[in-house]
């Protein structure tokens, strides 16, 4: 439905890494799609961050700013979420059937599947929304117990919508800043007195929500109202906001939904920028480009069975999963 | 773009737009300096007598004086409604909530009175000392009821609220040992100020009338103290952590939750202290009229303060000012008055219809402006101001020289 807020601003995308100061200097341009004259000028008016943080004019600054800070227990490359023998059940449907995966710290992986394979299922049992009805998910050395979704993202997993769900009414700065936020102590006496604490907060909050936005390439956007922004930059909004919890797991679900080629190229960029920097990434996707592309390993899930798990060279070779997606003539099934 | 109206092109820019831009980008010093002048504008008008604008069929200062305590009670309703979305139908039962517990501790038709001997509330600071005892016990009243019901969504919620509204009405009216029923509770305490030879009960007595400094203007200047007050804590929430929650559950209750906002505390909140917000405007109104009595906490009470946020502009604090002002103000303009420009018409039956009226333009601004008088434009974050202001000098020089930007 906001295909067509797609605008030409948009150049496929941003370039990732070194060309991101390149980026928002490109689209102060933008303001001659505006009309000159009255507008509204606290929207929609392209703004240079570094004109408030001119530290963030440096790349590596900004990915240093970015990367997360918080204490993870797990190694790199050691197991951040264990499944075992997961199953999950809705009345006598079998929804996940003893799926059994790791995802190690510091990789993309890819959770792949056709319609109905029990994606989503797998994704809310990992993060504690569902219980599973045997097995169990361990997560960072803990067991998931059954938890609220806000105190899931306490813990350490964000993620992102298949259908774009930004705040709308805020710019994309304070849909940032609601990202950190989950990570702030400050509560109703700390605003009211705007003690401290709550001072120190709100600047950390500031400068991280920039350097997030310039880190995912709109930057120029900061002060513009969610709901305006183009589709793509939407998306990738929606990737910054998640990140602004400092998660231990990114998931991303179906991140290029509704790309063009080129704008996808840019996400896989940007998913590669996101795991060098540090994060671990899930990636549910259906674009088997994309994730062949930029995965490290790919889980294949098909009726709530786990059918196949490698590395993607593997998985593009694999009978059982190119018989899942492209189906098996008759006979040979037999 | 065409079936989702929240997703059209971005809004006109207009005489309002344009000046919010300008005031934005104003240092604080000069926000202060345009601010106070007409603040104290603002306060002076009972006392300058401005000749259309006055009131003829009732005291101005009076007409004031609860245009204050409506003010105070659309912004605290707008915290619940503007801010955090929770549609609130019962908001005069923390109103009630606020005038009985002033009434009861003061009273002496109440059984509790403190005010006699033996009593711990010395009788001229009894009302200052009632009104933090009445804004906890409304703030208390709130978490009581938002506890069990604010794990309801939307319609649902408005229709408990609704009952709630009726509950403390039709408590005050039939606990008559207590609340004396619907003979109310007289002779409420107020605050015992200014007393000289003139005026021996102090110039907020209810006895000091005529004059145009009369107790109504003295109630309308505590009322702009407090509305001051109110607005800086409010608005310090508005830009923090708790504002920005409060807004993210209005967009999307259930992305809210999943990027971390813990959304039950921050409603519990929002409603806690859009209830001491209601208390406390109660606690004027007790201290103002010195008589309590359930009819004045009709349900349709509730409508009206809910018309004023929505006529005003939800979740904008001055709009909702502004819609207080004209819910309060157009019907008492219209009392006594029986020409206007020359044309002959009869202001008492207009003011008696101001349901109707009010109605009417509820219906009329809901299809062409539904965003209501002055919509709103929220700064949720405490340390944004530099941002925009960046925004506006680039946009000025971009305007200037557009030629060098283009290279």
């Amino acid at each position: 439905m906001s295909r067509d807020s797609e605008s030409p601003h948009d150049p496929g995308g941003i370039e990732a890494g070194a060309e991101v100061g390149e980026e928002y200097r490109s689209t102060s341009e933008d303001a001659f799609d505006h009309p000159v004259g009255p507008m509204i000028l606290d929207e929609a008016v392209p703004v240079d961050v570094t004109d408030v943080a001119p530290e963030l004019a440096d790349p590596e600054v900004v990915a240093e700013i970015v990367a997360p800070t918080r204490e993870i227990e797990t190694e790199v490359g050691e197991p951040l979420v264990e499944l075992e023998g997961v199953t999950v059940k809705f009345g006598g449907l079998t929804a996940l059937d003893s799926v059994t995966f790791t995802i190690r710290r510091g990789e993309i992986l890819g959770l792949i599947g056709p319609n109905g394979a029990g994606k989503t299922t797998c994704f809310n049992a990992m993060t504690g929304v569902y219980r599973p009805t045997s097995g169990t998910v361990t997560f960072d050395g803990h067991v998931m117990a059954k938890l609220k979704r806000n105190q899931i993202t306490r813990l350490g997993i964000a993620r992102t919508f298949q259908n774009v769900r930004l705040f709308g009414e805020m710019t994309a700065l304070e849909n940032v800043v609601v990202g950190t936020d989950a990570r702030h102590r400050t509560s109703v006496p700390g605003a009211t007195f705007r003690l401290p604490r709550h001072r120190h907060e709100e600047r950390d909050a500031i400068d991280r929500g920039l350097a997030l936005l310039e880190f995912v390439g709109i930057g120029a956007r900061a002060t513009e109202k969610a709901r305006n922004l183009p589709y793509g930059d939407q998306r990738r909004l929606e990737i910054a906001r998640a990140l602004a919890t400092e998660p231990k797991l990114l998931c991303l679900d179906e991140p290029a939904a509704g790309f063009n080629p080129a704008e996808k190229v840019a996400l896989m960029d940007l998913i590669r920028k996101i795991r060098s920097d540090g994060y671990t990434v899930l990636l549910i996707e259906h674009d088997m480009r994309l994730v062949m592309g930029v995965t490290d390993r790919i889980v294949v899930l098909e009726f709530g069975k786990k059918i196949a798990e490698g590395v993607p060279a593997e998985i593009r070779d694999n009978p059982a999963v190119i018989a899942a997606y492209l189906g098996v003539p008759d006979d040979a099934s037999a | 773009m065409t079936n989702n109206p929240s997703f059209d092109a971005r809004p006109k820019a207009g005489v309002g737009d344009s000046f919010r831009s300008w005031w934005n980008a104003q240092s604080r010093p000069m926000q202060w300096l345009f601010g106070v002048p007409f603040i104290l504008l603002i306060a002076l008008l009972p006392i300058l007598n401005v000749p259309v604008l006055t009131t003829v069929g009732t005291n101005f200062g009076g007409v004031m004086a609860q245009f204050g305590m409506y003010a105070l009670i659309a912004i605290g309703l707008n915290v619940v409604v503007g801010q955090a979305g929770l549609l609130d139908l019962g908001y005069v039962g923390f109103y009630a909530v606020g005038a009985y517990t002033v009434a009861l501790l003061t009273s002496p038709n109440s059984p509790w009175n403190q005010t006699g001997p033996g009593g711990w509330l010395s009788s001229d600071w009894a009302w200052l000392a009632c009104l933090p005892i009445a804004i906890l016990i409304t703030a208390l009243s709130g978490l009581l009821l938002g506890s069990p019901t604010l794990r309801l969504r939307g319609d649902y919620l408005a229709i408990v609220t609704l009952g709630f509204g009726e509950i403390v009405r039709l408590l005050a009216d039939n606990l008559e040992e207590i609340t004396g029923g619907g003979r109310g509770l007289s002779q409420v305490a107020y605050p015992r100020f200014g007393t000289t030879e003139e005026f021996p009960l102090g110039v907020f007595s209810a006895g000091n009338v005529g004059k145009t400094l009369n107790s109504g203007v003295w109630w309308y200047w505590l009322s702009i103290v407090l509305i001051i007050i109110v607005l800086l804590f409010v608005g310090n929430l508005e830009r923090s952590r708790v504002g920005r929650a409060w807004v993210a559950i209005r967009e999307d209750e259930d992305a809210a939750e999943i990027m971390g906002v813990p959304t039950f505390k921050f409603k519990l909140w929002a409603f806690t202290i859009g209830a001491s917000i209601g208390g406390l405007s109660g606690a004027l109104y007790a201290g103002q009229v010195q008589f309590v009595v359930p009819t004045n906490f009709n349900v349709v009470n509730s409508v009206l303060f809910l018309c004023a946020v929505v006529l005003g502009g939800q979740g904008n604090k001055l709009g909702v000012i502004l819609g207080a002002f004209i819910i309060v103000y157009l019907p008492n303009f219209f009392l006594g008055r029986t020409e206007i420009l020359g044309i002959p018409i009869d202001g008492d039956s207009i003011a008696e219809y101001k349901y109707f009226f009010f109605g009417l333009a509820l219906m009329v601004l809901m299809i062409f402006r539904p965003q209501g008088l002055l919509p709103v434009r929220q700064k949720l974050l405490t340390y944004g101001r530099e941002l925009f202001v960046a925004a506006r000098r680039r946009q000025h020089d971009e305007a200037a020289a557009p030629v060098e930007v283009t290279k």
